[in-house]
């Protein structure tokens, strides 16, 4: 920032600073306004609840916000600059904001659901014009003491199931949108430290954090081509059956056993299947661009996707041995007592289903080695060379966001989901206070660890992508049929046997299964510990490393 | 794209024969791999005439980069004519300079002063581990390993850096002219090469462990693309795909020029798998071994350097007068070890100041005409991976 500037921000000057007089009259009048319209609602109306929320909070919300964009935009200059320079505390920051916040909807809307829905089920008689159970005196009367009585019309709406659902749906979309571009940039900062140079470094600061979102202006900005010799509709139609997909995904998916948009009983094969559904979309892709290399890059994923998606879902049966439901917060709960008790390492069969699932994934996620649909190298871009613009980003915004899901896959199958490597009982004395609710999501499990331990997966993907060359196809379809296929059915014959074995409970066999495990643990720790620590004696000793040469250039140069 | 197809071959679909019973056979497809395709190493177009995922012919055809390069080379003196011979192989420009350069002194008797001689060996020695670096680093990127082309250039950046501060240019450098060198080496040019040396060394282990030695690439390279000892003489290769072939050849040793007899170093060939640190399932003649050609070449070129940089002698480093040369009535042909084979020059006089003739003999376009015969009944992928380990540079194949 102090040597580069974004084009599109005003430079910092002095002076100046004066509040938009404008804006300020225009929320008072607003607050006159609703204050008008509560008392017409009140007298009139008798204090209808919709009323009330379109006319009285309605204005206030507008006011408030009007004041704080004139606030935000008179003193810009001022703080813009600061902004740009703290973009690493802002992040971090941003991180606990949204923690908190979605802890708090949470509550909330636990709140509604149980405290006032619940309430109005054992009041038949309470119905108002809108045949809603709730009325606002209701409300108010149930709601906590310290919450004020004008906050009574926002609540009301989250009675509905609906508006829930539009809250929580705009929440995943936002979500799935962050994903993408926080890993694209992240993923050329990897790439940048694995090949000795830095990556993006300029676009918004501090390095180049806004390099994604920049991109995607620039994309959407592009020219909307489509050749003329391809399938219009067909061609228009593909990067829908990448994205959709991908988004509906994270409809299934639990980031905490509260934290899912909707708990399906069946929620790993939902998500299977609509993984499955985004192959559609790279083979009409291919077959709608009507380039040669295109057809190549399509047959190749269709290839790929009968040898992989069969290992991939016998190495997730597994899991499901071993707890016995379909459902991934049965799964997730499964493992809620500690590092021991996660379920790679609960027997050797699914430690080694874990690696090969691992490998599967990589081949759905389109990830080197097995990246061959759009091998550059070899078929130019493979499905995507005639893609450009919005529908590329389409695309590519939907393998990202499925690489999340397939690491959140893992995680939730095998690493414990949304658990800490402590045992969740150790909180269990701490009680249900809202503080000690706090506590326990941020040490024993919530959602940040899913997002934790999802990320650290993502990165190992990104990782393997940097260092391995790409697998042949032939080799592709010899290394899952021929190897991991085999290799997962006997994972899955040895499992069923050592959940078998367990069942018959007795003393001897218990103590084996609880030294492998151990055992397996151990080995685990040692990888998740002695990874970090060899990325971070590279990182300390990078110059050293490298080699002195690189920093001190010659007089000439 | 499909225009194209038609206009080169309107038979774009041809019917297969279907006698062959119980063999799966689907349309066959011409399809073209250039001249714009990330793979090819610049201008080169390949038409492969494919089934599914199997080459069955692949044709080459060149040209897009023709620029008169040897007619060019008719019309000026030879110490003119040097810049031009930068254009031709761009990625080992001194190289190339050399070549012609010793043409010229063959043909008109210049005799070169030992000091210039010395320096056009390290010259010589550097670009041909910048232009390794290259081939290196790209066989990587061809094989999807990016990584590797960034380390291969980062260490090539430094190369370009000693180059610049010695003749100031980074690609074309024109440092080596007709009866020595241009200019001498700038005070503390020794020690910073030294230096670069002594940090490069170790790299090369850091290449085999990253890309060499990799299990995947050992199974994408190994055993694919073989050409035997007998092709690779028939077809006229040289350089790192004939000792990828088996046969100690490199004219550093057999014709020495420039006093490479001076220096000892080794010439690397090919070893089957297994034998001598080689990895198994390598055989000879296949893509891996005309890679790892070029790895241990360029530990050979540390060592060259390295003995050139302590046996640098003093004195002049270009001979009195190399403009306004008179060619004498008379032809001379020499050849040059290239990092990528032999590059030959042809020059004839007449009398005058301006060749009658110059004709270059290019290691790359030699190197490409095997590609038909290789390229048979192999996956689409192996395309690439052949292309790029007979490292062609298409400016000298087309000039």
């Amino acid at each position: 920032m102090t040597q580069f500037s974004v084009p599109w921000l005003p430079r910092p000057e002095r002076g100046n600073y004066g509040f938009p007089a404008k804006a300020v009259v225009a929320a008072i009048v607003l607050l006159v306004v609703a204050a008008v319209f509560y008392w017409v609602t009140n007298t009139f109306l008798g204090g209808r609840p919709v009323a009330m929320l379109l006319l009285v909070a309605a204005p206030i919300l507008v006011a408030i916000m009007a004041a704080a964009a004139a606030f935000a935009v008179s003193t810009w200059r001022a703080w813009g600059p600061i902004l740009f320079k703290t973009a690493p505390f802002l992040l971090i920051g941003a991180v606990i904001a949204s923690c908190v916040c979605v802890w708090a909807a949470n509550a909330l809307f636990e709140w509604a659901r149980e405290d006032l829905v619940a309430a109005a089920a054992n009041d038949p008689g309470a119905t108002t014009w809108f045949n809603g159970p709730l009325t606002l005196d209701e409300i108010v009367s149930a709601s906590p003491a310290l919450l004020p009585a004008w906050i009574s019309p926002l609540i009301w709406p989250l009675q509905f199931p609906l508006f829930r659902d539009v809250v929580s749906m705009t929440t995943l979309i936002i979500f799935f949108t962050i994903v993408p571009v926080f890993v694209i940039w992240w993923e050329r900062k990897v790439a940048g430290r694995i090949q000795s140079r830095l990556g993006p470094m300029r676009v918004g600061g501090w390095h180049g954090w806004a390099q994604s979102p920049a991109d995607g202006i620039k994309l959407v900005l592009k020219e909307d081509l489509v050749p003329k010799e391809a399938d219009r509709i067909l061609f228009r139609l593909a990067p829908y059956f990448a994205i959709i997909p991908a988004a509906a995904a994270y409809m299934a998916l639990p980031f905490g056993v509260t934290y899912v948009f909707r708990d399906l009983d069946i929620a790993l094969v939902f998500i299977l299947a609509l993984l499955g559904i985004g192959v559609v979309a790279v083979i009409v892709a291919g077959w709608a661009s009507n380039n040669k290399w295109s057809i190549y890059g399509a047959m190749r994923e269709a290839c790929q996707m009968v040898s992989y998606e069969i290992p991939m879902g016998m190495a997730l049966l597994v899991p499901v041995l071993c707890v016995g439901s379909l459902s991934l917060r049965e799964i997730g709960e499964a493992q809620a007592e500690g590092w021991f008790s996660w379920l790679a390492f609960s027997n050797p069969f699914a430690f080694i289903a874990f690696v090969s699932y691992f490998i599967a994934s990589l081949a759905s996620c389109k990830r080197a080695p097995f990246d061959l649909p759009e091998a550059e190298s070899e078929l130019v871009a493979g499905f995507l060379t005639e893609y450009s613009g919005f529908r590329w980003a389409l695309f590519f915004f939907a393998e990202y966001a499925a690489m999340f899901v397939i690491c959140g896959l893992a995680v939730i199958l095998f690493l414990g989901g949304w658990h800490s490597p402590l045992p969740a009982s150790w909180g269990a004395a701490w009680g249900d206070g809202i503080l000690a609710r706090g506590l326990k999501g941020v040490l024993f499990s919530g959602p940040i660890w899913f997002v934790l331990k999802g990320t650290f997966f993502l990165y190992v993907q990104l990782w393997l992508r940097w260092t391995l060359p790409r697998i042949r196809i032939d080799q592709v379809l010899y290394a899952c049929i021929q190897v991991l296929l085999p290799l997962t059915m006997i994972l899955v014959l040895g499992s069923t046997l050592w959940v078998w074995a367990g069942m018959s409970e007795s003393g001897a066999w218990t103590v084996f299964d609880r030294i492998v495990t151990w055992v397996l643990g151990v080995v685990g720790m040692i990888f998740a510990l002695g990874l970090p620590a060899i990325a971070a004696y590279g990182f300390y000793h990078r110059r050293r490393l490298v080699g002195s040469l690189v920093i001190d250039p010659l007089p000439g140069s | 794209m499909a225009e194209i197809v038609l206009q080169s071959a309107p038979d774009v679909l041809i019917d297969i024969d279907r006698s062959e019973q119980g063999d799966l056979h689907t349309e066959e497809m011409l399809v073209n791999m250039g001249p714009q395709h990330p793979a090819t190493h610049g201008v080169l177009r390949v038409v492969l005439r494919t089934d599914g995922e199997m080459v069955l012919e692949a044709i080459p055809h060149i040209g897009y980069l023709h620029r008169c390069a040897e007619k060019i080379g008719e019309n000026l003196q030879p110490f003119q004519f040097i810049p031009y011979t930068d254009r031709m192989d761009y990625l080992s420009g001194i190289n190339n300079n050399q070549a012609f350069a010793i043409a010229v002194e063959k043909l008109c008797g210049i005799k070169v002063p030992s000091r210039g001689q010395a320096i056009r060996v390290i010259f010589a020695e550097l670009n041909r581990i910048a232009s390794h670096l290259v081939t290196v680093g790209c066989y990587g990127l061809d094989m999807g390993a990016m990584t590797m082309f960034w380390w291969c250039f980062r260490e090539r950046e430094m190369i370009l850096d000693l180059f610049e501060a010695a003749c100031g240019a980074r690609l074309t450098y024109s440092a080596i002219t007709v009866g020595g060198v241009h200019d001498d080496l700038p005070d503390g040019w020794v020690e910073r090469c030294r230096e670069f040396l002594d940090y490069f060394g170790p790299k090369i282990d850091d290449y085999n462990k990253l890309l060499s030695y990799n299990h995947i690439f050992l199974k994408r390279t190994g055993n694919v693309g073989v050409i035997s000892l007998e092709d690779a003489i028939a077809y006229g290769l040289t350089g790192p795909c004939l000792r990828g072939s088996g046969i100690r050849w490199d004219l550093r040793k057999v014709r020495p020029y420039d006093g490479y007899e001076k220096y000892d170093f080794d010439i690397p060939i090919a070893l089957p798998g297994g034998t001598d640190g080689r990895p198994e399932g390598v055989v000879v003649g296949d893509n891996w071994c005309r890679y790892f050609m070029r790895v241990l070449e360029m530990a050979q070129s540390v060592r060259i350097i390295r003995q050139a940089l302590d046996q640098l002698p003093d004195g002049d480093v270009l001979a009195k007068k190399i403009k306004n040369l008179k060619l004498p009535d008379d032809e001379v042909y020499v050849e040059a070890e290239n990092p990528r084979g032999q590059l030959g020059f042809y020059v004839r006089g007449d009398g005058s100041t301006i060749p009658y003739r110059v004709k270059a003999r290019g290691p790359s376009f030699n190197n490409l005409s095997i590609l038909t015969h290789i390229c048979r009944d192999i996956l689409i992928a192996d395309m690439p991976a052949f292309i790029a380990s007979i490292d062609i540079v298409l400016g000298e194949v087309d000039r």
